[in-house]
């Protein structure tokens, strides 16, 4: 079986269980669209000056529920001894951290569009023609986080205060994937060109091939102790 | 003989804690090896090594001259520890599924899991959630998760402990058909009767050592307290 | 042996402070248009170089644990990070406070400050992690992951920034001009010999804190035996 076809195979699970009880999906989405009501609040939101923060505020919505959605990822795993049934089959540690990253992916973009609806209402901003751009920089920042969510999720799983290690250890080395889906973000809900930055997609692309890449070589020396 | 699996001078460390020291072991193809000890004198250790759950410092592991963690060996063996190992939220259909479609058999997999539900009587309850059944259907469950991919090497620790009794006779059942196809067995237990029952040669594990291996004899069996009195400072376990 | 080398470290260092900060503060010139303040720089840029020296350091010694498993390797790793950590905070402090006073900000956001005080978050993230696990090998295995990842990540962080936006002064230190003296030779050899000294006194903390942390592995494994 391919790395590709394994990992599919451990994210199709994963969602399964998810689509039966929406626990990530609930507590990511409510808490996301709590959050950017009460900000509504905070900020004059009928303003143009929202398409220039929206990026930042849009972004920090996203790390926090992200963290609720990578907390899950491998915590599911716990129950029944799990982790050790997987890690005794032929998966290897690599398709089980990146099929995890599939997952986490997957429901964080749903989250993300969710979100992106309760944006353009309570803040006034039509992105609806900029969807095919903000899809893009959606779509590489969201893999970034969510392979390092894998990873670290696999690495906090069995520490104590786990829920408290993860943002910890996460949200610093998210630092440079969230300022680059920032930026790109305002650039374009302002809609201009992309092509005027395009160093940031650089760093996004960087971003997700190096942190791929590394927990492809380090999976199993975090999931096997 | 092909040695299934072989241990040479196995180390294993916690920091500076040695909780295995230097075990020697050759599980030859078809045996069945009972690992005895108290608890915590290192057999869930073993086993996980065996298995690929963990790592060691020292020595040299091979499961049909593949390392541990290889593909390969982890596609041959079948491991269940102390948790069942089946997903709660999942149906017995969709366990099956998953745990069968991973250990390698894409072609069959829908096949292969109706066979083993029948197997372990969960037909008629396969597309419940597991957390709706009870403690007994949970167990026949895990069995099936374990035997699925009919594995070379059946790596099972304290497997009798809390099975009730369908499914002891089950697990028996299944480890009997898996000598008469030649699989090689490697269990730890308490229950030392039992093992003894089935086990072809016996392994006693004291401190991280293995404090004796060889064949199961008759005297064992009359005896079964002798290997504890024979081979341990610490004594029979209670 | 090693606590002769570490007072021979110390005593060294000490030394060597001492005439620095004599030559520093009594004997060196104000610079032209900063004044007094601009003496700041003879820590904080030596602090930046022990910081950053360090964090390559543990890297270095992260993955040689992970390709022979010696946790005295572990043991280095985690004293060099906790001692760059303390580098790093006097680095982005002087820094603040330097600005503060020169152009009236606290903080910019520059690629070099951003990726020290990124720094300063991961790995102070990872002394965190280290009290949460007890078991000394997992500690070393997950320890070192979180090193290489941090390392990357403060590479790209860096990488970025310098890219996008720089408010920091630009580099003035020669090797780093490409050989234009941008800095009077003077200041610069004081620079870089006060980075010294704070190495020579880097190397001797994490002296001491890795053979307590070998301690403390030590005292770990007594218990476990006395469980058993």
């Amino acid at each position: 079986m391919s790395l590709f076809s394994q990992a599919f195979a451990v994210a199709r699970k994963d969602l399964a269980v998810e689509l039966r009880t929406k626990e990530s999906l609930n507590a990511a989405g409510s808490f996301a669209i709590v959050i950017l009501v009460i900000f509504s609040f905070a900020f004059d939101s009928f303003s143009d000056e929202m398409k220039e923060y929206g990026g930042g505020l849009l972004w920090l919505v996203f790390a926090f529920a992200g963290a609720l959605v990578f907390n899950r990822g491998f915590a599911r795993e716990l129950p029944n001894e799990c982790l050790d049934t997987l890690l005794a089959s032929p998966l290897s540690g690599a398709a089980l951290v990146i099929g995890k990253a599939f997952a986490n992916f997957t429901m964080l973009l749903v989250v993300e569009l969710v979100s992106l609806v309760v944006f353009g209402i309570f803040y006034n901003v039509d992105w609806l023609g900029q969807a095919g751009w903000l899809g893009a920089v959606f779509a590489l920042a969201t893999w970034g986080v969510s392979i390092l969510g894998a990873v670290f999720g696999a690495l906090t799983v069995n520490l104590r205060l786990r829920e408290l290690m993860l943002p910890v250890v996460i949200y610093p080395l998210m630092i440079p994937i969230l300022i680059a889906a920032i930026e790109l973000t305002n650039i374009v809900l302002t809609r201009r060109s992309i092509s005027e930055d395009m160093q940031w997609v650089k760093v996004l692309v960087a971003s997700d091939i190096g942190f791929t890449g590394l927990a492809w070589l380090l999976a199993d020396t975090i999931l096997v102790s | 003989m092909t040695q299934a699996i072989e241990l040479n001078q196995v180390w294993k460390f916690y920091g500076d804690y040695a909780a295995l020291r230097d075990c020697t072991l050759s599980v030859h193809e078809g045996s069945s090896c009972a690992l005895l000890g108290r608890n915590g004198a290192g057999k869930t250790t073993l086993l996980r090594i065996l298995g690929g759950l963990t790592h060691f410092q020292r020595g040299v592991v091979t499961l049909f001259g593949e390392k541990p963690r290889a593909e390969n060996a982890r596609r041959h063996s079948g491991f269940l520890g102390h948790g069942i190992g089946v997903y709660e939220d999942l149906s017995a259909r969709e366990n099956l599924h998953f745990f069968a479609s991973i250990t390698g058999n894409s072609s069959n997999v829908k096949a292969l899991t109706d066979t083993w539900l029948e197997r372990v009587g969960l037909s008629r309850v396969a597309t419940m959630p597991v957390r709706q059944y009870s403690r007994g259907m949970r167990q026949r469950l895990a069995l099936a998760r374990t035997f699925i991919h009919s594995p070379r090497i059946l790596l099972l620790d304290e497997p009798f402990t809390s099975l009730d009794d369908r499914a002891i006779a089950m697990l028996s059942e299944l480890l009997t058909e898996a000598r008469q196809r030649g699989a090689t067995i490697v269990l730890s237990t308490h229950q030392l009767r039992e093992a003894l029952a089935i086990a072809s040669h016996v392994a006693l594990v004291e401190n991280g050592r293995l404090r004796y291996t060889g064949e199961r004899t008759q005297e064992m069996l009359d005896d079964p307290t002798l290997l504890y009195r024979l081979h341990t400072q610490l004594g029979v376990p209670e | 042996m090693r606590e002769k080398l570490v007072v021979a470290f110390v005593a060294l260092g000490a030394i060597l402070l001492a005439y620095n900060l004599y030559q520093i503060f009594l004997v060196l010139p104000d610079e032209a248009a900063q004044g007094y303040i601009y003496r700041i720089i003879y820590f904080h840029v030596p602090a930046a170089m022990v910081a950053m020296l360090g964090f390559f350091a543990a890297l270095v010694c992260s993955v040689w644990y992970l390709a022979g498993g010696d946790l005295r390797f572990d043991s280095f790793a985690a004293s060099i990070v906790e001692v760059s950590v303390v580098f790093a905070t006097v680095n982005l402090v002087t820094g603040s406070i330097w600005a503060r006073v020169e152009w009236g900000i606290w903080w910019t956001w520059d690629y070099r400050l951003t990726s020290q005080l990124v720094c300063v978050l991961i790995f102070a993230g990872y002394l965190i992690m280290r009290r949460a696990i007890d078991e000394p090998t997992q500690r070393a295995r997950l320890s070192a992951a979180l090193t290489i990842f941090g390392c990357f990540d403060a590479v790209i962080v860096w990488k970025s920034i310098e890219w996008f936006r720089n408010n920091h002064p630009g580099p003035v230190l020669s090797f780093r001009t490409g050989g234009e003296q941008r800095m009077d030779p003077a200041m610069e050899h004081q620079l870089f010999l006060n980075a010294l000294a704070l190495l020579i006194m880097a190397v001797a903390l994490t002296l001491v804190r890795a053979r307590q942390e070998s301690t403390a592995r030590e005292i770990d494994s007594l218990r476990r035996a006395a469980h058993v």
